[in-house]
């Protein structure tokens, strides 16, 4: 599937801004981070700016921009539009913790049950987003059951990053929320390794066979395209550049996504806090590059049946193999 | 509403015979002739006269080469919208601009709600959309809307342009919802399968497969030897001896 950097950016950016408030509002209602108004007004400001800028960059790929506020209208069958819906609604909750915490410092009693449920349904947004590829049957590598918790898991990882960092900056750093982090890291891309290994193994479901009918009288070939140049099928479906460097292009993602990151936090417990707060910054940038070539890599990776069409042999979950 | 209607009770659709399909490519051409001026028109075309031309089609011809079995055959396959009874492309179009009819099953665009995000096109297996970049908005085979239900055409010509061009009448159009229509009773007859039915998208089009290929010749009534001109049997036809030995003398 041909990677639209827009898209790419708005599931990144979402997620992590997601991620960063679903843990503040967490971490809050456990009583671990204080109201402080430094924290409240960086962690709001980041996390809201990640959000709304991911948001109006996922519009960007739209041929009508202009029509946007209709994708809110399909919520019943559409997971793009109960996407839509749900990132809406989804600012509510969470301006209303903002405003307490920030305006009234406060992160209890109601403030926290509005943060509560702005957590929730940054929850389900990410779902919801995940949903959006996870029900597409014609994308093997999409439709599995790993694909929500990769979403979910990353988002979390890139927010615990951030909000980490942020904490450090504003004098709240602790050594839990340090190891926090690091496993949360570790969870992520641990769940991302497992769906990469899913992939890799499953067994492909169509073949130029089933696809044309004609499997029934042997192997089938193409012979002839329907036409000279690319069509808009091809294009976007058909995405084949750098698929042969999907290998070294995921273990660059879990290098620097995931390893570095995870190496830097456990070395600032041991380090002076002006030192330790130039590696967290490091460890924020690191986490962000690794996710924006894992979610490269999603689309990138991911072929579509219709190729079957076009002379792929079958629709498979082996990478690399072009 | 992208929601699907409950199953409509006329399924208009396509009947395609890869055993008589020449691969002439005379349905591509007639729908873009047809569809560049009609329901969807136009259909852009990019750099029509350089040297990488593009643009959108609704309908597409692949050639197919089939080995193993038996000998080697080829099989041309025209390919487009299939009107599928559990169009995903309609379900998860999140404005409603995708849309399968309740009263024939046809499955259209509206070109004034499509927000053009395309995701429509990653939900179909068969590739049958095509996205219009001048337009900003998705396309699609209308079944000939406008041809089918038009009062100004005569009555045998409200068929799809691809039926109605085709010169070796390898498409079929008809109610395939209608199990005594002429189209359910030749693809019964036939043996008409779906495209990819492992996706459970359920097409309306029917493909009939191409027929057994012939290794000997039809039994005609003639005799499978015809008798030879000239006798092998040397020795006892004297008179045949004497011709030979003419000939051999004038060929001197």
């Amino acid at each position: 599937m041909n990677p639209a950097y827009s898209v790419i950016f708005f599931s990144t950016a979402t997620g992590a801004g997601y991620g960063l408030l679903i843990l503040l509002a967490a971490l809050a209602a456990a009583g671990l981070i204080p109201p402080r108004f430094g924290l409240g007004i960086a962690a709001f400001t980041v996390a809201l700016t990640l959000i709304t800028a991911g948001l109006l960059a996922s519009t960007a790929h739209l041929g009508h921009p202009e029509r946007a506020w209709r994708a809110l209208t399909q919520w019943r069958s559409s997971w793009l539009s109960r996407e839509g819906v749900a990132a809406v609604i989804t600012y509510v909750p969470l301006l209303v913790f903002a405003f307490g915490w920030v305006v009234l410092g406060q992160n209890t009693g109601f403030w926290i049950w509005a943060g509560l449920a702005g957590a929730a349904l940054a929850v389900v947004t990410l779902i919801c987003t995940a949903m959006i590829y996870a029900s597409l049957k014609p994308v093997p590598r999409w439709r599995n059951v790993w694909v929500v918790p990769v979403y979910l898991a990353m988002g979390l990882a890139t927010g615990a990053l951030l909000l980490n960092f942020l904490m450090h900056v504003c004098g709240l750093g602790a050594a839990w929320m340090v190891c926090l982090t690091a496993g949360m890291t570790l969870a992520a891309w641990s769940i991302k390794l497992a769906y990469w290994r899913h992939v890799d193994l499953a067994r492909p479901m169509s073949s130029a066979g089933s696809a044309t009918g004609l499997g029934r009288f042997g192997e089938v070939r193409q012979l002839e395209s329907p036409h000279t140049s690319e069509n808009f099928v091809m294009k976007e479906m058909g995405y084949r550049i750098a698929r042969r460097h999907a290998r070294k292009l995921r273990q660059l993602a879990f290098g620097i996504g995931g390893a570095v990151p995870f190496v830097l936090l456990l070395a600032t417990l041991a380090l002076p806090p002006v030192l330790a707060g130039f590696l967290l910054a490091v460890s924020v940038a690191a986490g962000a590059s690794g996710t924006l070539i894992e979610r490269w890599l999603f689309f990138a990776e991911a072929e579509h049946v219709v190729t079957l069409y076009y002379g792929a042999r079958v629709s498979s979950g082996i990478s690399g193999g072009k | 509403m992208t929601s699907l209607p409950p199953s409509p009770p006329k399924k208009l659709g396509l009947v395609i015979d890869l055993d008589t399909c020449v691969g002439c490519h005379a349905c591509a051409v007639a729908c873009k002739e047809w569809n560049a001026g009609g329901h969807s028109a136009p259909l852009t075309d990019e750099n029509p006269y350089g040297a990488d031309p593009t643009g959108v089609w609704f309908n597409r011809v692949h050639s197919y080469e089939v080995t193993g079995g038996e000998c080697g055959r080829t099989v041309n396959f025209p390919r487009s919208c299939l009107h599928c009874d559990e169009p995903a492309c309609v379900t998860v179009c999140p404005t409603g601009a995708s849309y399968k009819r309740a009263e024939d099953g046809i499955v259209l665009v509206n070109p004034d709600t499509c927000i053009g995000c395309k995701l429509c096109s990653w939900a179909c297996p068969y590739g049958a959309r095509e996205f219009d970049d001048d337009d900003g908005i998705m396309k699609k085979c209308t079944l000939c809307i406008d041809r089918i239900y038009n009062e100004h055409l005569a009555e045998n010509e409200r068929v799809p342009a691809c039926v109605a061009v085709c010169p070796t009448s390898a498409r079929y159009y008809g109610d395939l919802g209608d199990p005594d229509s002429d189209v359910s009773r030749l693809v019964a007859e036939r043996g008409g399968y779906d495209l990819m039915p492992e996706m459970g998208y359920k097409p309306v089009n029917k493909y009939l497969p191409p027929r057994p290929r012939k290794t000997a010749a039809g039994a005609t009534g003639a005799p499978d030897r015809l008798e030879p001109l000239q006798s092998t049997t040397q020795g006892e036809d004297h008179n045949n001896r004497f011709l030979s030995w003419v000939d051999r003398l004038l060929s001197r």
